[in-house]
């Protein structure tokens, strides 16, 4: 165990490097950020000047090394745009998003599994069929375009909830979060759900499959002759064979979610990370961007090893050695 | 019964809105502000947000016109020697007095100032030789160069309060600090709102990027007071949600709808919008220096675009009604000149630019290029309204003379870096007139670059006509606003008769709001909560 650990250890200090320098250069490609953020009538000393002051008018490689001396301290970078450090930015979006994709996940698994389950042990039957018609819809729908029509239909037409933003937020452990107010709950509940119903759709595809799949094993078999319980084979033994990919799966969308709800965000005006990265990357403003690569690079790497703890957990014959990884 | 559950719920939701409404005002942003700082980045949504919390000297209108803001008048005394006389009676938002030692502390921090993105402030304070309070209201800058647009450049620049740091006797003795003992302000002090102290009508209650910005009214504004006890800004960057939020309710007023959403709005009683020309024209920028251009291909190998009848050609084979009345669904005004006909500077009739394939056909032949030859266009196209739309169509109007053109449209990411390289052949240019005046355009694009580029800082076109360079010199120094508008107006002349800058069209601003306000559409595309009022009922 703590072989693997170490392995995965400097595993992801050479993914993040990677990312880092791949990010960096990438960004330096595009252009110029000073043609984007001076203004053309804006004398030549005063446009000297702030590429001194950005650090802009060294070499690349030298505007690489600097920046990692710092990132080794833990300075990301300031922003060129708001002045402000990157990781603060990035941060003070982070509440906003996480408590997004929180409420989504949980929609999606507080829905997902039972319909699931009973499209899986049922397939033929006509609600079976509905769910899974639904699931293609639902995984097709391209997300701008989802999130238009709810907010057409629930705001604009039923006038239920309202379109756009965050709403009030409290102060819960010194988080801003907007999950215990009223008005901030009415607020996320269409981002929230158009965020949820890609992902709805895949954990019913993965638990019905899944399901479909166990009720043919031997053990299942073996149990309904012993006569077990039906609902004790499902709950005990059939939905906890089948949770592995269903794990492995929305961790891995957890991930993405947190890091590129990036359309949903723009469409509900939401306050969130993602939001913030489609904006500086519009305005070349490296710092933000290199900073939020990294932490979701950062993000993933974490996420995918807590995938492997967990599955250990779930399945007695996964065992977290220094070979396996 | 579901029926009047949903209408008490409708009911229920409109009484407890109506009498928070009479008092507050949302506004739904298109482009968010990025600091509450008035010297931190010259953009629009930060300028509009700054003329809330603070005041200018000189105060532009709708139309750009001046009015005396913090300055009560001005003189000039045909030199360089300047004299305001400054408003009595006016108090910051933190109760201490306004007075020339306010107006001396910005005039210094424009100059100071560490945690700024990039302002012209300095710019413009770099020129003062001098500036001296003999009393309390009474202001005398002594220039370096004749700056006949001194009034013009003040009303961007908000007034400070010297109360918000530590100071001795203030004089603008920039080596010296200027008799500041303190920190000078920061970014992030306007953005707490610890140094957001101002003399304008509103005062920032609150500014969280990327969420909202609140604004209370300033009690002691020295103007007439605002109908508005709160105002709400909020970014809605996406066109779509926020037109779906006015409709909703959400928000009482929304900047730039998508033009070809109004429809949906324009029989409905429940909403109003008014459309306003802006100062904004847009135009393209022709390659006519060089011998060998990027994207140019004729059969002779050389550049047609040197050649002024082709210029003239391809001018004419452009239908501007078109583009206004079909891509910009009207919210456009077809562009004769490079500011709209009556601001100051500006030719009273400019010739039409007339559509006539015809013409510009006989052109082309006279020029030697009855085959015409292979070009593209360069283009944003996420940075003006209908950007690489407009491109497409005049592409399109292109081919039709026998130049076959294609259309490189690309984010504005990457667009302005390639075009500040010059590697375009043909390339969209958008240019408002922060100072609402024909200099603005006149002295950036055509010049014959200067050291400093202070004049022609953006002729990526290599256009070069010396008498135009003499006049347009003899026009930014000229104080006598009669003789600058006449040289002013001989340098537009000039321009258009070389047609190394073909002009479409200006953009308009589009407000969309509830029918019982009424929304001042404003030509610099501010969106101020100044410009809205209730409807008197």
């Amino acid at each position: 165990m703590t072989a693997y650990i170490l392995q995965r250890l400097i595993q992801s200090v050479l993914v993040l490097l990677a990312v880092s320098v791949v990010v960096f250069f990438a960004v330096y490609g595009i252009g110029d950020p000073i043609e984007l953020l001076v203004s053309p009538q804006v004398s030549q000393a005063e446009r000297l000047a702030l590429i001194k002051r950005l650090g802009l008018d060294l070499p690349v490689w030298q505007q690489y090394l600097t920046f990692m001396g710092n990132a080794l301290k833990g300075d990301l970078g300031r922003s060129f745009v708001h002045g402000v450090s990157a990781i603060e930015l990035i941060l003070a979006r982070a509440p906003a998003t996480f408590e997004l994709v929180l409420l989504a996940m949980s929609m999606a698994i507080a829905v997902g599994v039972p319909l699931g389950l009973l499209a899986g042990l049922d397939p033929e039957s006509r609600p079976s069929r509905i769910i899974m018609a639904g699931t293609v819809l639902g995984y097709s729908l391209p997300s701008f375009w989802k999130g238009m029509m709810l907010i057409l239909l629930f705001a604009v037409l039923l006038g239920w909830l309202p379109t756009a933003g965050r709403g009030e937020t409290v102060t819960v452990l010194g988080i801003q979060t907007s999950l215990f107010t009223l008005d901030g709950l009415r607020h996320l509940i269409l981002p929230a759900l158009n965020l949820a119903i890609p992902i709805l759709a895949l954990v019913i595809r993965l638990v019905a499959a899944g399901a479909a799949e166990a009720m043919t094993q031997d053990y299942v078999k073996y149990a309904r002759a012993k006569g077990v319980r039906a609902k004790r084979i499902i709950g005990r033994h059939v939905l906890r064979n089948i949770l592995i990919p269903v794990v492995t799966v929305l961790g891995i969308e957890f991930g993405s979610l947190v890091a590129f709800s990036t359309i949903t965000e723009t469409v509900f005006a939401w306050p969130g990370m993602g939001k913030l990265l489609i904006d500086s990357v519009y305005q070349l403003d490296r710092p933000v961007v290199v900073a939020y690569v990294l932490l979701a690079t950062l993000l993933f790497v974490t996420v995918n090893f807590l995938v492997d703890i967990l599955y250990a957990a779930l399945d007695p014959r996964v065992k977290l050695t220094g070979e396996m990884a | 019964m579901r029926h009047r559950a949903l209408l008490t719920i409708l009911l229920g939701a409109s009484l407890l809105s109506a009498p928070a409404w009479a008092q507050s005002l949302r506004i739904a942003l298109a482009s968010e502000p990025t600091a509450v700082d008035p010297h931190y980045h010259d953009l629009t949504p930060n300028n509009a947000l700054a003329a809330h919390i603070f005041d200018s000297l000189v105060r532009q209108d709708e139309m750009q016109k001046l009015h005396p803001g913090l300055a009560k008048s001005w003189e000039n005394d045909g030199k360089n020697r300047w004299t305001f006389k400054l408003r009595e009676g006016v108090t910051f938002s933190n109760g201490k007095p306004f007075t020339a030692e306010d107006v001396i502390f910005t005039f210094c921090r424009t100059l100071k100032n560490e945690t700024k993105v990039s302002d012209s402030f300095a710019d413009i304070t770099g020129n003062f030789a001098s500036v001296e309070a003999p009393d309390a209201h009474t202001l005398v800058i002594n220039t370096s160069n004749p700056e006949p647009l001194m009034p013009n450049l003040l009303s961007a620049l908000g007034i400070l309060s010297a109360s918000t740091v530590e100071h001795g006797a203030i004089s603008y003795d920039v080596p010296k600090n200027c008799g500041v003992t303190g920190p000078w302000p920061t970014v992030n002090g306007f953005n707490d709102g610890s140094l957001a102290i101002g003399t304008g009508p509103y005062k920032l209650k609150s500014y969280v990027r990327g969420s909202a910005i609140e604004l209370e009214r300033n009690a002691s504004y020295w103007g007439p007071a605002e109908p508005w006890a709160t105002v709400r800004l909020l970014p809605v960057t996406n066109a779509g949600p926020r037109l779906a939020g006015l409709l909703a309710g959400d928000y009482d007023v929304i900047e730039n709808p998508a033009a070809r959403d109004l429809g949906r709005i324009k029989d409905d009683k429940r909403f109003g919008h008014v459309i306003t020309p802006s100062t904004r024209v847009m135009y393209f920028q022709l390659d006519v220096a060089r011998d060998q251009s990027p994207f140019v291909k004729s059969e002779d190998g050389k550049n047609p675009l040197k050649d002024a009848r082709v210029r003239k050609a391809m001018s004419l084979a452009i239908d501007r009604d078109a583009i206004v009345k079909r891509i910009m669904d009207g919210a456009a005004e077809p562009a004769y000149q490079f500011l709209p006909t009556g601001m100051f500077g500006t030719l009273p009739n400019p010739p039409k630019l007339a559509y006539d394939p015809a013409a510009a056909k006989k052109l082309m032949a006279e020029a030697g290029y009855a085959k015409g030859f292979q070009l593209t266009l360069s283009a944003t196209n996420d940075r003006y309204i209908n950007d690489s739309q407009i491109t497409q169509a005049v592409a399109q109007y292109l081919t039709q003379i026998g130049i076959k053109t294609e259309v490189d449209a690309m984010t504005r990411a990457i667009y302005f870096p390639r075009r500040a390289k010059k590697e375009f052949s043909v390339a969209l240019g958008g240019w408002g007139s922060g100072t609402g005046e024909a200099a603005s355009f006149l002295r950036q694009w055509p010049p014959t670059p200067n050291d400093a580029k202070t004049l022609g800082g953006s002729n990526y076109g290599g256009y070069k006509n010396d008498e135009f360079d003499k006049v347009i010199r003899a026009a930014v120094t000229t104080l006598d606003d009669a003789k600058r508008a006449e040289l002013l107006q001989e340098a537009a002349k000039l321009v258009l008769a070389d047609g190394a800058f073909i002009p479409l069209h200006f953009e308009s601003g589009i407000w969309a709001f509830k029918s019982n306000l009424t929304v001042t559409g404003r030509a610099d595309q501010y969106m101020l909560a100044m410009s809205v009022k209730p409807v008197a009922n």
